[in-house]
């Protein structure tokens, strides 16, 4: 089975304070550490997964970015994968989900794949939308949230479970080739060992353009976008809510009463 | 050799996985086994599988084929989440392995340094004694050969590794005779686990690193075949010598870790500390202690790289192993002190982690040489006699 994941990197905001830059459309990531995206890195799991559990087949990583985008890419290589695309043009920078994942069906487009992987969100921009276009544009099935894969015929089926509300999964077999967006949780990462990640050094990363990839610069990044970004704004504080000061004891008091006035205790 | 500002990607790469391990694995149990002293017996193999227990030896014995500044990242970075897991695998690498890979016949690298390598058995070294820590001219240890067979006895305290289920082998240092200018002829031999006569007392119970496997060994009457001298005979001093250059590159990156974790734990905790209703990290007393960490921690592991990449490119480096043994241990007790300072009363309680790193830090101003004996090497390499 040839299988190919897409991922992202992103900046690790979980424990860092998050500033709005001075264009307004971005956040200042200057004192920002980055890493693959997570749902990413749970997709890459899952690829190697699968081809261990076959005992054949080939993983080909794809990310849309700068060269700072490698050590994500050759992480994955060290994990297991064999292949490397990055898909890098000016002419691809401020695109929506829509615009990303013309770029992605495009180099896509020239490969042999049974099954496409991505992540089922983005932890920066959270659009969700890669893996649903990614399937329209590939005129593939696909399916997202999945937390579970299993091959029925290899080239042929699939099964997949993808996560509700509540935990709850909804099982569908599906057509291969596909596109799968992979949730977090549906495996256990590994770690890179230091030998895979010596082999990865010497793997090489094809870099594609636009131009290579047969797209012209007004259907990729913003002028390809549906959505285009005008400014980020901090969530300000609206005139319905009611900051209650004081002790522990009397907010808790305040707090109670108005629960109690409004009728939803 | 260059002096860059960055690490290459396959560094940078190695870090962020051991980072990733030490934050993902480590970090949930370090609690348990600093209140219970357990041995992480599922951290260490799991770190035999990533390659972690053999990182500087080559893939040919089981090793992983990185180099000395690979392995002193990967201590850092453990180090920076639990001392006890990083001087596990500093004892088992710079002292416990190093002998074999260093001084070993081929049989003995196959034998030994190929299992140690992987991960699957852990070694220790057995240097220091009751009347020999810093003065380890003085051993008293004997090794008498007798029908083919060294026959051992003496005491060998503070080592680290021996009495784990995963502990294989020591490699110990005896008198084997007399020098013809009257001094003692020391020598490395390996003693096997199970050994008759190879006795390994309870462990200790310690300031800090409470779960690494520290124990006092005793040997009496203990036989092992001659073929178990490492090197040549009266070789022993030298060796462990070149090694404790190694060990103390190690110990540095250890105490950079170290300090690392308790400036991080500090900055998380001046930000979210209120008191006169600001946070503590905006006091400027606050600011200078953590402008001062930051400052120190990134010299000494400055220097801590420079040093491994020095052994690396294989050209001397007993000076500057020293110095930055010597820098990252003093800057550390330093670090940990201020950092519980910042804590104020929460940090003397054992529940907050920085009276932890505050502990073991202590340590490193005097395993693998005190700092006193550091300024000695440092002091003699100047020419000082």
């Amino acid at each position: 089975m040839k299988m190919v994941v897409c991922v992202k990197r992103v900046p690790d905001t979980a424990e860092s304070e998050v500033h709005i830059d001075a264009s307004g459309k971005d956040i200042d990531k200057s004192r920002l550490s980055f890493g693959i995206n997570e749902c990413d890195n749970y997709a890459v799991e899952e690829a190697i997964q699968i081809k261990e559990r076959l005992g054949e087949g080939t993983v080909t990583v794809i990310s849309l970015g700068d060269k700072d985008s490698d050590e994500v890419i050759r992480m994955a290589l060290a994990k297991g994968g064999d292949e490397a695309i990055r898909l890098e043009d000016e002419a691809f920078k401020g695109g929506d989900g829509l615009a990303v994942a013309k770029a992605l069906a495009a180099a896509i487009k020239g490969l042999e794949y049974d099954i496409v992987f991505t992540g089922a969100l983005a932890d920066d921009d959270g659009y969700g939308v890669v893996p649903a276009a990614l399937g329209e544009l590939l005129g593939v099935p696909h399916a997202t949230y999945v937390k579970k894969v299993e091959i029925l015929e290899p080239g042929k089926r699939a099964k997949v479970g993808r996560e509700l509300e509540g935990g709850l999964l909804e099982f569908l077999e599906i057509d291969l080739p596909c596109v799968l967006g992979i949730q977090t949780g549906i495996n256990e990462p590994r770690y890179a060992s230091f030998k895979g990640i010596k082999q990865a050094a010497k793997k090489e990363i094809a870099i594609k353009s636009a131009a290579d990839l047969g797209l012209d610069a007004s259907e990729v990044g913003e002028a390809g976008s549906w959505a285009v970004l005008e400014q980020f704004t901090p969530p300000v504080v609206g005139e319905m809510a009611e900051i209650l000061e004081g002790e522990p004891d009397e907010t808790a008091a305040k707090l109670a009463a108005i629960l109690k006035e409004k009728g939803l205790v | 050799m260059e002096l860059l500002y960055e690490l290459d990607e396959e560094k940078r790469l190695f870090r962020r996985t051991v980072r990733d391990f030490s934050e993902q694995v480590i970090r949930p149990q370090v609690d348990h086994l600093w209140e219970t002293g357990e041995f992480p017996y599922d951290i260490v193999r799991k770190m035999g599988e990533l390659g972690i227990m053999g990182i500087p030896w080559p893939e040919e014995y089981g090793g992983a084929g990185g180099d000395y500044l690979a392995y002193a990242i990967a201590v850092e970075e453990l180090a920076r989440v639990d001392g006890s897991c990083a001087i596990t695998v500093e004892a088992h690498i710079s002292l416990g392995s190093s002998p074999f890979y260093y001084y070993g016949s081929e049989e003995q690298k196959r034998e030994w340094l190929v299992p140690l390598a992987q991960g699957k058995m852990l070694a220790s070294f057995g240097l220091t004694e009751p009347e020999a820590g810093s003065d380890a001219q003085n051993t008293q240890t004997r090794a008498e050969l007798k029908n083919g067979e060294w026959v051992i006895n003496g005491t060998k305290c503070f080592i680290t590794n021996p009495g784990t289920e995963m502990s294989g082998v020591v490699t110990i240092t005896a008198v084997t005779g007399v020098r013809p200018s009257g001094k003692k002829e020391i020598s490395n031999i390996y003693v096997p686990k199970g050994t008759p006569g190879y006795n390994i007392s309870p462990k200790y119970k310690k300031m800090g690193w409470h779960a690494s496997d520290t124990r006092e060994l005793n040997f009496e009457d203990c036989r092992v075949p001659e073929g178990n001298l490492i090197g040549n005979r009266g070789d022993g001093f030298k060796q462990f010598l070149d090694c404790l250059d190694g060990g103390r590159i190690a110990i540095a990156a250890l105490a950079v870790g170290t300090a690392q974790g308790a400036f991080e734990e500090s900055v998380k905790y001046a930000k979210e500390r209120v008191q006169f209703r600001r946070p503590i990290a905006s006091f400027q007393a606050i600011q200078f202690k953590l402008a001062d960490m930051a400052t120190d921690i990134e010299l000494a592991r400055t220097l801590t790289y420079k040093a491994a990449a020095m052994r690396d490119a294989k050209v001397p480096h007993t000076k500057e192993a020293s110095m930055a043994k010597l820098f990252a241990s003093e800057m550390c007790m330093r670090a940990t002190t201020q950092a519980v300072q910042i804590f104020g009363g929460y940090g003397y309680m054992d529940e907050y982690p920085v009276s932890r790193y505050f502990r073991d830090a202590k340590i490193l101003e005097i395993g693998e040489g005190t700092s006193e004996v550091q300024r000695m090497v440092i002091a003699r390499e100047l020419g000082l006699r």
